[in-house]
């Protein structure tokens, strides 16, 4: 085979790897929601499931889902955040960082299910949180910690250099370089590692099912139990309860991700635009 | 402070980093009310000696001697606060660095951080820098537009004026018109002559050209020893040194 041959060969190849990826894509959200669609209703968002969720709506799961990534991302994302500034800019490249980077990227490669187990024993029980959204919010926030703290360093590294010379020569310290140029310029990449991680948290299971829990009532304190929307459509599938009702709230969960990821662009958009 | 006071004394100032040597006893004087230049070809410890006046010269196992005084003040000590330093000793880079601001942003930056929030002190400030630099008739109408949008010639302006607006004692300038085109350095060259009616100019240029043209007295820096100091138009038309005579010629850097 000719080099060109062969050149041409490899990207007919790539190129339909990316379209199969593509068409996988939109084969999911197409069955999702050609079978779950139909059942959504203002009344299946805004009741409350009853009988296990064969009937109702999924109201209750919907406001634990929000709960929980909020309380998960009000932990994560100032350690993280945290995290990535102090490996960036007041540590030199050494030993220090290398050790919290290597813990980093094993804390991403545990699995979620041992993360969950995790949780369920160190908050659950001796910490004697109980399944909550406390407990749960934690060990999501554990999960995505690797992420934030990951997009949030290489965000801080793209703003240039410069910036903190400026600020540098002006008489400004350390730390209002940071403030006031380094983080402000790096937070289209830090949004979209949070992105990344709501889009992750939402759709976590393995992780919630052991720390949140089951309960189907509407969590009120950080110390009530819940029932994410992920959780309330394994259980519906994996228990056979209503097959109509787990794709209505997978479509919901799908339909929740895409707004996030398009609302999230949108505001990227418009933050590089106001700096440009 | 009276005309021609000397406001930067560099006595035997050496500085190596590891085993190199950066700087080799440097001594030299600049004044109040001067453009004093700065030439050599590139390495010689230029930027260098500018980042030790400001006190930004930073490095693992930099190792200094010697006494530089600023302003009265030995800035080479470790315990030295850099903070009201550099207001009263302001840099600007070789590259114009505009920060992703508004023009008047960028003016002001150096004074929010000190805490100033006052509307009126900010506007004054930002009008100061901006005339001090021949920028404001260019940008008065805009001052609230982003500083990204300005040319080149105009950004490096901007970034004297983001300096002066803090209404500094001495203003170090490295390489500053080096990437620019004709007019545009002209226009900062006049600038700089008229800021040395008030002010300690610090012109580093690899440029012997400029140097000839805007200062007053310059100083030839080669591989980090001072080979030549004095006023401009002797070391340019009798240098003592026939390693400046060289260099002025273009025969070396
Ligand atoms: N932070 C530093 N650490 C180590 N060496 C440096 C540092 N800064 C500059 N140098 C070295 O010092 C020498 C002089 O550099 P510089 O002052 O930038 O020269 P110039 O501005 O005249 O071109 C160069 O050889 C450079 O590699
Ligand atoms: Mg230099």
């Amino acid at each position: 085979m000719t080099p060109r041959r062969a050149e041409h060969v490899a990207i007919g190849l790539m190129v339909s790897g990316a379209f199969l990826a593509l068409a996988i894509l939109f084969f999911i959200i197409a069955v999702i929601m050609i079978k779950g669609l139909p059942h959504i209703t203002a009344r299946f968002l805004l009741d409350n499931p009853m009988d296990m969720g064969r009937a109702g709506g999924i109201f209750s799961t919907i406001v634990s889902t929000v709960y929980l990534l909020v309380v998960s991302l009000v932990i994560a994302i100032p350690l993280g955040v945290g995290t990535a500034i102090y490996l960036t800019e007041y540590t030199e490249e050494g030993k220090i960082t290398k050790i919290v980077r290597f813990g980093t990227e094993c804390l991403a490669g545990v699995p979620s299910i041992i993360l969950g187990l995790f949780g369920f024993i160190l908050f659950v029980i001796k910490l004697g949180f109980g399944w909550s959204v406390l407990s749960g919010g934690i060990s999501l926030a554990i999960m995505i910690l690797p992420v934030i703290i990951r997009t949030s360093e290489e965000a801080i590294k793209s703003v240039p250099q410069a910036f903190r010379d400026v600020n540098e020569v002006l008489g400004g310290s350390k730390w209002q370089g940071v403030t006031r140029l380094v983080l402000p310029n790096a937070a289209p990449g830090i949004l979209t590692g949070v992105i990344l991680s709501v889009g992750r948290g939402i759709g976590e299971t393995a992780v919630v099912i052991f720390t949140l829990g089951t309960s189907l009532r509407t969590p009120f304190s950080i110390f009530d139990s819940g029932r994410s929307m992920a959780v309330h459509f394994y259980i519906l599938a994996r228990e056979g309860i209503s097959m109509d009702n787990a794709y209505a709230t997978a479509a919901v969960l799908v339909f929740s991700i895409l707004i996030i990821n398009i609302f999230s662009y949108y505001l990227m958009h418009k933050f590089v635009e106001a700096r440009r | 402070m009276s005309a021609k006071t000397v406001v930067i004394e560099a006595r035997d100032v050496s500085l190596r980093v590891g085993e190199k040597k950066i700087l080799e006893r440097i001594n030299l004087e600049i004044r109040r009310n001067e453009i004093f230049g700065i030439m050599g070809p590139a390495g010689s410890g230029k930027t260098s000696f500018l980042k030790l006046v400001n006190h930004t010269f930073r490095a693992a196992g930099m190792a200094l001697e010697g006494a530089l005084y600023v302003l009265g003040e030995d800035v080479l000590g470790e315990d030295v606060n850099p903070t009201p330093l550099r207001r009263k000793v302001s840099m600007v880079f070789a590259t114009p660095v505009v920060l992703p601001m508004s023009i008047f942003e960028n003016l002001v930056y150096g004074l929010k951080i000190q805490g100033i929030r006052d509307k009126h002190t900010l506007r004054e400030a930002a009008e100061r820098g901006l005339k001090a630099a021949i920028l404001w008739e260019e940008v008065r109408d805009r001052l609230h537009k982003p500083a990204q949008k300005l040319s080149g010639g105009q950004q490096q302006r901007l970034c004297i004026a983001r300096a002066m607006a803090l209404s500094p004692e001495i203003l170090l300038l490295d390489e500053p018109t080096s990437g620019l085109d004709p007019i545009s350095t002209f226009r900062i060259e006049e600038a700089l002559k008229e800021l040395k009616r008030h002010h300690a100019i610090v012109l580093v240029s690899n440029n012997t050209k400029q140097i000839a043209r805007v200062s007053d007295r310059c100083a030839f820096f080669l591989m980090g020893e001072l080979i030549e100091t004095g006023k401009t138009a002797q070391v340019f038309t009798v240098p003592k040194e026939k390693k400046t005579d060289d260099y002025i010629a273009g025969r070396f850097g």
